[in-house]
């Protein structure tokens, strides 16, 4: 497919820095090398994250203590929660694939500020550290969930300052790649490069970029006032003091709502991206995913209040919330026909990156159906805070953004590196991924249902089996993912050498060699065609 | 491709936006004495609204940028205005 097959990779950007060392990729403003540090550390977490999933399930494994303390259960999960949200699913393909592939997409040489590209990773990895140090130090590690709720955020001697400090950084840096992103996205596309012909994985970014902008400044006032309640006690969220502590959950939810949509945006770009080029067709109906991707960003941005039908707030309150959340289905399922509209009749390549690209399709629409019935107040009230809420949103955030992140680690790494991983082995990981989540997180469907609720250290003696098969799923899920990182990384280092375009995309970043050069184009590129013309491409 | 644009704001207007912040800031207080029903949070945000349209234009330059910075800025006004008016239909109807 390619148009040479070298036995050698030229080191394109890999070979030229402009420190020695480790100094060369710290200090580095190019936007490749910022997105493999980037890449690197969120692969890291991840694997944290997974471990501490793990614990957690097999703390599960029996009723009574299994392995940890309560307190050490609440902390494990807590982490979990901090680690998987805030280090790994926001960052993971905005600014990992967002950095690698996006200017390349737009035909640029880099992004419009790479000196605070480089400042939004350092913050990523300030944020982080202090995330890590909040485990440590003070009162030991937080135990209130990810969602810091108060009043037991604000009365717990547990580290919970801390961590607020590191989301509240963490979210700058969120920010500023934001900033940077929709600036570049206007200002730095090549000749020939309209609106109408960006690639839509660009497009999801940019929906991206301008919710990272608008909401996540909310998610650094929630924690700050979170911090200031903890260290002088404002009041502002305690009834006693004339506070209102369900006001707190409304701020959290301005901004952790529309971050769901930060996390699975991008993902929905990758997916576009991917599956007109195995399908070796057009994408369905571009500008109607340019547009849901849009209208999924603003309407996204007004059902924050759905989290929170439980709470205690009024009535009305939870009738428009569960109104405006009906609406973002239509934009959603506007992309899922779309994809499978696209794949209709297409000569499909069924190689790695579509099947993890497929099961994203798969996963994500139980994942979004079954958000309906969440989304709906009056069965919301049944199942709210059980199991059945966190097999809801594994299926969305795993089965989701994960699948899309694994989709888009096998499409681009290879672009990246300039050598190819095993795709039987590729795809035998990609199976026994699917087969194990299905098996945890179907289970906890289940037991949700039955009445299980979350976050609790123990069950009742009938929810054992159910729980088993669970703890099950998980080694299952784990040994697929162990299998999937050695196959690719494996792959990426001592790999074959291949062409630029092995999967034989239209798109700009498949035109440079591989691993491309430092600033990308040897010369401005002159774009004459959609991202999606195989013909004109002349590749089909 | 970015020109240095220094407006120079005689001090004299700097001293009156001052008074003036003072000057609302005592409203503030002196309006939360008294209980206008569902009206107090109306004049609450509508005097802060005021402060802050007022340093946001003087102090920040904004008066003097062009009209795309200036969009940018009410379309983040526009977006936190549809934010904090959602939230009514909680606090409003409980």
């Amino acid at each position: 497919m390619s148009e040479t097959t070298p036995t050698a990779v030229d080191r394109g950007f890999f070979g030229e820095a402009n420190y020695p060392g480790i100094l060369g990729w710290i200090f580095s403003t190019d936007h490749k090398r910022i997105g493999l540090l980037y890449f690197w550390c969120i692969v890291v977490f991840f694997s944290v994250g997974v471990l501490l999933g793990l614990l957690i399930r097999l703390e599960l494994f029996a009723p009574g203590e299994t392995i940890m303390t309560a307190q050490t259960y609440n902390a494990a999960f807590t982490l979990h929660g901090v680690i998987m949200i805030f280090l790994f699913i926001i960052p993971g393909i905005p600014a990992a694939f967002g950095n690698l592939i996006m200017p390349i997409q737009l035909g640029a040489r880099d992004v419009a500020f790479p000196k605070l590209n480089l400042m939004s990773w350092w913050l990523y990895v300030i944020g982080a550290a202090l995330a890590l140090t909040s485990l440590f130090t003070g009162g030991g590690p937080p135990d209130t969930g990810w969602t810091f709720y108060v009043p037991f955020s604000a009365q717990t001697s547990t580290n919970v300052s801390l961590a607020a400090v590191a989301v509240f950084i963490l979210g700058f840096s969120s920010i500023l790649t934001g900033l940077n992103f929709v600036t570049t996205i206007h200002r730095l596309r090549a000749e020939g490069m309209t609106w109408m012909r960006i690639p839509l994985f660009t497009w999801s970014l940019y929906a991206t970029a301008w919710i990272q902008i608008l909401a996540t400044p909310v998610i650094g006032i929630t924690v700050a006032l979170l911090f200031v309640e903890r260290i002088v006690g404002t009041g502002l969220f305690d009834p006693t003091q004339g506070g209102d502590p369900i006001m707190f959950q409304h701020l959290f939810w301005i901004y952790s709502h529309p971050a769901v949509y930060i996390m699975i945006l991008p993902g929905m770009g990758v997916v576009s991206d991917i599956i007109p080029v195995f399908a070796r067709k057009p994408a369905f109906g571009y500008k109607a995913i340019v547009v849901s991707s849009l209208a999924i960003a603003f309407a996204g941005s007004l059902v924050w209040a759905h989290h929170m039908y439980t709470s205690g707030m009024s009535d009305m309150a939870v009738l428009v919330f569960s109104f405006l959340t009906f609406i973002v289905a239509i934009p959603s399922a506007i992309k899922v026909f779309n994809w499978l509209a696209t794949l209709y009749q297409g000569s499909i390549l069924l190689d790695p990156p579509l099947l993890y690209a497929l099961s994203f399709i798969l996963l994500f629409t139980i994942g979004g159906l079954t958000g309906l019935v969440l989304g709906a107040a009056a069965t919301d009230v049944h199942v709210h805070d059980t199991y059945f809420v966190v097999g809801h949103f594994h299926f969305v955030m795993f089965g989701g953004t994960g699948m899309a992140f694994f989709a888009a680690m096998h499409y681009w790494l290879p672009k990246i590196y300039g050598r190819m991983y095993d795709k039987v082995v590729a795809t035998v990981a990609w199976g026994v991924i699917l087969i194990g989540f299905c098996v945890l997180y179907i289970s906890m469907k289940v037991v949700g249902m039955q009445g299980m609720p979350r976050r609790y250290y123990d069950y009742i003696p009938e929810f054992t089996g159910i729980n088993q098969l669970a703890t099950v799923g998980s080694w299952i899920l784990a040994f697929g993912l162990l299998l999937m990182f050695v196959n690719l990384f494996r792959g990426i280092f001592k790999g074959e050498p291949f062409g630029s375009n092995p999967w034989g995309g239209a798109t700009l970043e498949w035109q440079v060699p591989s691993p491309p050069p430092t600033e990308n184009f040897d010369d401005d590129p002159v774009v004459t065609h959609g991202p999606y013309d195989y013909k004109k491409a002349g590749i089909l | 491709m970015t020109e240095e644009h220094a407006h120079l704001v005689p001090y004299k207007t700097f001293l009156l936006i001052w008074v003036a912040l003072l000057v609302l800031t005592v409203i503030t207080v002196a309006a939360a004495q008294f209980d206008f029903g569902a009206l107090n949070i109306w004049i609450a945000l509508g005097i802060a609204t005021l402060k802050s349209s007022l340093v946001v234009a003087i102090f920040m330059h904004m008066k003097y940028e062009q009209w795309l910075f200036k969009l940018a800025l009410l379309a983040a006004l526009a977006i936190l205005a549809i934010f904090i008016g959602l939230t009514f239909f909680d606090v409003l109807y409980r």
